[in-house]
């Protein structure tokens, strides 16, 4: 009888805490909305931009600004889902390290020693596939390189490098 | 019942929107993170200071350098986790350095070469092996156009592999051959280029 009882009451008391626990999840998930979200948008593209600096083919261009010009210069295309939290936080901390990295809108401001280590790790990291991030491929299919995109890439890179 | 629940939440959330403000007051603490992180720099400028007051100017470089060297036989050692350190330190060194009593022009050659070196030994203090290694490679040229500036105290030499990434250079105090980039794989691999003075 005792036994019936207790749990019972336990069980009772488990659905307590679990609505509470819930209750408490939404509200926090409320309150972090209001957050204020630095977002890393500009209208104007500096002079220094390394498509403007570079005799760039249109396509490099393309698969640089879809793969890379989100995270690695001033101006990022936010998906609608990016200013809810804890989303936007996860992508703020991202395109500060990026762009703390590799800033391709002020590439010009970069001395040529300076342009030959980023070449140089530009090249390594789309070789080694470690770039674009997996968790930006994830959601942003087109921003992954094919085997040719890839090539086309590293030889153009090879080629700005060796040109400095 | 239903009355008193929904004044709660509504409580609850006021509550925490209070909170959040209060949290973002917080967040400006963490801001001042990065300043401690200056002030430890500006400090270890100070030391540098006293040091170049009782040696000669280029103690600065000379530090840099033994930083180095610690590196580069943590790299022989193929001892990430020794590297990683190693790099570490470099940072704090490199960031310290004195430009003080060099030429307008030294300077800002020496400037270039040591953000360039600096964002190397950042990468060497959180990455894999290979990855150390390919920025060792490029700290190494960093280092021997450093040194060609403010000269090195006492002898080195600059050695080479032609076997690594199309022919890699490294530097050494002593003229035996032991390689950094290979280590226990191709530990004799390589040549002595030339004496640096």
């Amino acid at each position: 009888m005792s036994y019936v009882l207790t749990s019972y009451i336990l069980r009772e008391l488990s659905m307590k805490i679990l609505k509470i626990v819930a209750l408490i999840l939404l509200v926090a998930f409320i309150a972090i909305q209001f957050f204020p979200i630095e977002l890393n948008q500009s209208d104007t593209v500096p002079k220094t931009d390394f498509l403007l600096v570079n005799n760039v083919p249109e396509s490099i261009q393309k698969k640089l600004e879809v793969s890379c010009y989100d995270c690695h210069s001033n101006n990022t295309h936010y998906p609608w889902y990016s200013k809810i939290q804890p989303t936007a936080w996860f992508l703020e901390d991202h395109i500060k390290e990026g762009k703390a990295e590799l800033n391709f809108n002020e590439w010009n401001d970069y001395s040529d020693r300076r342009k030959n280590s980023k070449l140089k790790s530009i090249i390594n990291q789309i070789k080694d596939e470690e770039m674009p991030l997996e968790s930006y491929t994830y959601i942003h299919g087109n921003a992954i390189f094919s085997a040719d995109e890839k090539k086309e890439m590293i030889q153009f890179m090879e080629q700005l490098r060796n040109s400095l | 019942m239903k009355k008193v629940r929904v004044t709660t939440t509504i409580l609850a959330m006021a509550f925490m929107s209070l909170t959040a403000m209060s949290c973002k007051d917080g967040k400006t603490d963490d801001a001042a993170m990065p300043m401690s992180n200056e002030m430890y720099v500006e400090s270890t400028t100070e030391n540098a200071d006293e040091m170049a007051m009782n040696t000669n100017q280029s103690s600065n470089a000379k530090q840099v350098i033994a930083d180095y060297m610690i590196l580069k036989e943590a790299l022989i050692a193929t001892d990430k986790d020794a590297a990683a350190k190693a790099g570490n330190q470099m940072v704090i060194t490199l960031k310290g350095f004195e430009y003080g009593t060099y030429t307008a022009e030294e300077q800002k050659e020496l400037k270039d070469i040591i953000t360039d070196a600096v964002e190397h030994a950042e990468h060497i203090g959180k990455s894999e092996m290979d990855h150390q290694r390919e920025h060792f490679k490029t700290l190494s040229k960093d280092m021997l156009d450093m040194v060609a500036i403010t000269g090195a105290d006492g002898k080195m030499y600059k050695m080479s592999c032609p076997m690594y990434d199309g022919g890699s250079a490294w530097l050494s105090m002593e003229k035996e051959v032991k390689n950094p980039y290979y280590g226990s794989k191709m530990m004799s691999c390589g040549k002595m280029e030339k004496e640096i003075n």
